[in-house]
């Protein structure tokens, strides 16, 4: 066994195995293959490998039904959350969690994932959060900051022309049927081991059936952003998160 | 003396470095040969890992495996 490979030490950290071998196709540094490495050992810890449905969407996770060693489903671009809430009501007594990015669930599938969480469907949504179109060539997305240079904004985006950042799990917190609401990134080992509690935390919070979970990641796009992912980490700390704080915005209240 | 060590699957590891700023030893460093897919990837640089996992936490590619001395019973 691989635990008995070095002589006297234990081994405290391993890929999980409900991740495939397959080798990622992401660019080195980015979010997405903490965020799948973090969603794969909760499922592998709860136990939750066989009752576990995950919706992909169109982006640069298209693929994560490749990596992900559970049951996926493919959904049109944008319609993850509208896919999932189908699965979920077909298999109640499944986990069923979407996974999508900015430019899918924030741009094309906004009126999907606003009635999703309004109508309270009782799913873990995971938004990973990087500020601009990455599969596409990084152009402008909702989600980009004020002044940030993207391939369709080379001036910076100007909010008076094109609007402000939309913080869409601020919007979606106000709505009665989300449950729990929390925004994480995964730019510092702290920060990957919050993201995890509250990836475990949603998946119990569906036992209860009281509402949406939704988890926002401010995630990083080297390629993108045309960066280091070293740089990457520096600008998401001192651009992105003044922009898009971190923390819960809606808790679970006990009753 | 040793307490940890991490064990960095090469051909994995795209060199994103990512691994490097987190480790509070500064025991990581790009290797000076490339893998097949062309690039450097991360290695142990000196001998003083805890087995803190942080580099494995933040890598991208789950490609870091760790190990540490197991916590004497008293």
């Amino acid at each position: 066994m691989e635990e008995n490979v070095l002589e006297g030490l234990e081994c405290v950290y391993v890929k999980p195995d409900t991740l495939t071998d397959k080798y990622q196709h992401y660019c080195p540094g980015c979010g997405h293959g903490v965020v799948h490495k973090v969603l794969m050992e909760v499922i592998e810890e709860l136990g939750i490998q066989d009752k576990t449905i995950g919706v992909a969407p169109v982006g640069c996770s298209v693929f994560a039904y490749n990596y992900m060693n559970v049951d996926m489903q493919e959904a049109a671009h944008g319609r993850a959350s509208a896919v999932a809430t189908g699965v979920k009501r077909v298999l109640p007594d499944k986990y069923v969690y979407s996974y999508q990015g900015d430019g899918d669930l924030a741009a094309i599938g906004t009126g999907e994932t606003i009635h999703t969480v309004n109508r309270g469907e009782n799913i873990l949504m995971i938004f990973i959060n990087n500020g601009i179109y990455g599969m596409t060539g990084g152009q402008m997305a909702p989600t980009s900051l004020p002044g940030q240079v993207t391939s369709t904004t080379p001036y910076g985006r100007d909010p008076k022309k094109i609007g402000y950042p939309l913080k869409i799990t601020d919007l979606l917190a106000n709505l009665p049927g989300a449950y729990y609401v929390t925004r994480q990134a995964v730019h510092t080992p702290n920060a990957v081991r919050k993201l995890k509690k509250a990836i475990k935390n949603s998946f119990e919070y569906q036992l209860l059936d009281r509402g949406t979970c939704f988890i926002e990641v401010v995630s990083n796009c080297p390629s993108g952003w045309k960066m280091t992912p070293v740089d990457t980490i520096k600008y998401l700390e001192e651009e992105m998160l003044p922009q898009y704080p971190l923390g819960d915005l809606k808790v679970p209240q006990n009753n | 003396m040793i307490k940890g060590t991490v064990k960095i699957a090469s051909e994995i590891c795209k060199g994103c470095e990512l691994c490097i700023v987190a480790c509070p030893q500064d025991s990581l460093q790009l290797s000076r040969e490339i893998n097949l897919r062309g690039y450097r990837y991360a290695e142990l640089k000196d001998d003083n890992c805890t087995g803190c996992i942080n580099c494995a936490l933040v890598c991208p590619d789950s490609a870091i495996t760790v190990y540490r001395m197991p916590k004497k019973s008293k």
